[in-house]
């Protein structure tokens, strides 16, 4: 889930406004833009690239980045996965969720990589970047060696930015999304970073709602690169939706406490504000940590 | 989006699943009508919440008289911040045993999940974590869907009537042509006469699914909002009152959240949750305007972190609600990402407010002018 500029990448909806904007952004930063899918366009060249009628048609891609709206998200998620992607990242927000559900049923069959939905996408600094971040912004991406992951886009943008402030620069960013049910989860994303030679250190950004960071929390006391953490929610109350359908605690479940104390017990720093986290990190890194 | 026990009643029976006899009544007189008709019944308090029967929201009447009386023992009533207006009337059943059923949304496996247990009427978390052996679930392939034979196969062992396996796959159809996150009948009940019906019934529509069932998606309960919430909605934002004294304005969940996490590390309390994230970062004006709504605001924090968002779009929206409205507050800012440069230019130059770099130097700051 760590993109490389040979990935060769699919924009469905390519024609949108926004899909324009960004495959644009995502060109001029060193992205390999191949082709776009839209049906009422095929045949027609837009940003440089062949529109095709389906995923299907195009075939010859790596990636796709969905920007489809939810009613039509899963046909398109479907074609993409049929078509062979290896990996689709979706950044549709309110797609229904027995969709949602019919979409990770056929990847799984596939063993086609899901990336949200509701995700800001994929960075990795100085190469390429595919979704709606501000990968082109050098005040918040920098290459360098700490990886982070996050469900938010907002939030992971705070976080890099204190990062690169601080002097630090990120091996890549994965925006994992804030929906209840997304394909990559934060453990995912703590595999992919614990394998990656660019990576040294971790960024977890964590939310209130569900049980990922505590699953990740297990992969992590098993890491042998240090994790620094914040999770967003600590004031937040109970058994309301905070804007992401995914974060919402009901009783003791998805609650501030549980994910912290999870991660803490894992050896994971977590850190109370966001510019916390340089200088957590160098702690970390500058410690070393127990090999577990 | 919770529907009333009644409203998920008229979902199943619309889709030929037992329920009980019954009609909805919002006085003591139409309560004693409906029981004249039906004979001995069950009236019970329509609040989207559980645990209606311990805080005395269900009563069995066995004559009119005594329907209408427990009717005005129970119109009225508060339960989990709810005000009983309406009743469901419905015959009472003879029960012979009580089952357990559902079908939901099994976020950790992304898949739906059946669930059935002969311990009915439980708390069902608690059966789960006493007796888990008492607790059957089978995991579903959603594109293969539920039949008799996977009915039969998870209920195996089991002393069932022969009805509940038709039961459950009627169920599993409810929930996923009506696009639910929920449905869960507890108890279901075999009556002494041998029919399976639901007693009751909590039926969860999915919100991002509404607009494919418009039908039913008015028969949702209205959630419990504030008069600024309400507003809120109305204009397609997500704002939320927490009854504190500095006012929030960002963009996306995440950063939000962490806005207001701030405030309460810095000893303050966050007046709302509101986020312009994603399409709706155009509608910054609106949402200021929200925000300075609340009387109790003595500070503003607006805090953006631009990607999709672009900030300069943000900026101009807080730029025209303050130029309208004038308040006489001080806000603090904190603007980063996509077009940044122009939104603290527009904020400067139009407002006169210096940007804070630190996103913590801008929060503690309007903590400290709430004081």
């Amino acid at each position: 889930m760590i993109l490389h500029n040979t990935d060769r990448v699919l924009v469905q909806g390519i024609t949108g406004k926004q899909g324009t904007f960004w495959t644009e952004q995502m060109q001029a930063y060193g992205t390999n833009v191949v082709g776009g899918v839209n049906p009422k366009k095929a045949g027609e060249t837009h940003c440089g690239v062949p529109v095709y009628a389906t995923a299907k048609e195009a075939a010859g891609f790596d990636v796709s980045v969905m920007f489809i709206p939810p009613g039509a998200a899963l046909a398109a998620a479907e074609d993409a996965i049929e078509a062979g992607a290896k990996m689709v990242v979706i950044l549709t927000e309110h797609i229904p969720s027995h969709d949602v559900m019919r979409i990770h049923a056929a990847a799984k069959e596939r063993g086609t990589r899901i990336v949200g939905p509701n995700t800001a996408g994929l960075v990795t600094p100085g190469e390429c970047f595919v979704g709606i971040m501000p990968a082109f912004n050098d005040r918040v991406f920098k290459p360098g060696s700490v990886g982070v992951v996050s469900r938010s886009g907002s939030l992971g943008t705070l976080i890099c930015l204190n990062l690169v402030g601080a002097g630090f620069g990120e091996s890549a960013f994965i925006g994992i999304g804030g929906d209840p049910m997304i394909g990559t989860t934060t453990k995912d994303a703590l595999e992919a970073f614990e394998n990656d030679p660019n990576t040294e250190a971790v960024v977890l950004v964590g939310e209130i709602g569900g049980g990922m960071e505590e699953e990740a929390a297990q992969f992590a006391a098993t890491m042998t690169k240090p994790v620094v953490s914040f999770i967003a929610g600590a004031a937040a109350p109970v058994g309301k939706k905070m804007g992401h359908a995914g974060a919402i605690v009901m009783g003791n479940q998805g609650s501030y406490a549980s994910k912290r104390g999870a991660l803490e017990q894992a050896g994971v720093t977590v850190v109370d504000t966001p510019s916390l986290i340089p200088d957590a990190l160098k702690r970390a890194m500058g410690s070393g940590r127990v090999i577990h | 989006m919770n529907f009333e026990e009644h409203a998920g009643k008229r979902v199943l029976a619309q889709a030929g699943v037992p329920i009980p006899r019954g009609r909805l009544a919002t006085s003591p007189d139409e309560a004693a009508e409906i029981a004249a008709e039906i004979g001995p019944v069950v009236v019970k308090a329509q609040v989207p919440t559980g645990k209606r029967g311990k805080a005395g929201g269900i009563k069995l009447a066995a004559t009119p008289d005594e329907a209408r009386a427990a009717a005005e023992a129970i119109l009225g009533m508060d339960i989990g911040g709810h005000r009983v207006e309406r009743l469901l009337i419905e015959e009472k059943a003879d029960i012979a045993r009580e089952f357990y059923a559902a079908v939901l949304d099994d976020t950790r496996n992304r898949a739906p999940l059946v669930m059935f247990s002969t311990e009915g009427g439980m708390d069902i978390e608690e059966v789960a974590a006493e007796r888990p052996e008492d607790l059957r679930k089978a995991e579903i392939d959603i594109r293969k869907g539920f039949d008799l034979v996977a009915a039969r196969e998870m209920l195996s062992g089991l002393d069932v009537p022969d009805a509940v396996p038709q039961f459950l796959k009627s169920l599993y159809e409810v929930w996923r042509t009506r696009d639910a996150e929920l449905v869960e009948i507890n108890p279901l009940a075999e009556l002494a006469d041998g029919r399976v019906v639901a007693l009751d019934c909590k039926f969860v529509l999915d919100d991002s699914a509404a607009f494919r069932q418009s039908d039913i998606a008015g028969w949702g309960a209205a959630e419990t909002m504030t008069e600024l919430e309400s507003r809120g909605r109305d204009l397609g934002l997500k704002y939320i009152e927490l009854g504190g004294a500095v006012g929030v304005l960002a963009n996306g969940a995440g950063l939000t959240m962490t806005t207001m996490d701030a405030i309460t590390h810095f000893g303050g309390r966050p007046a709302n949750f509101l986020e312009i994230g994603g399409e709706a970062y155009t509608k910054a004006t609106d949402a200021l305007r929200l925000v300075l709504s609340n009387p109790e605001v003595k500070s503003l924090i607006i805090n953006f972190c631009g990607a999709f968002a672009r900030t300069d779009v943000m900026a101009e929206g807080v730029v025209r609600a303050w130029m309208d409205l004038r308040p006489n507050l001080p806000a603090f800012f904190s603007i980063h990402g996509t077009n940044e440069d122009e939104a603290i230019r527009l904020v400067r130059d139009r407002l006169g407010f210096e940007p804070y770099d630190r996103m913590e130097d801008a929060v503690r700051a309007a903590v400290e002018a709430a004081r």
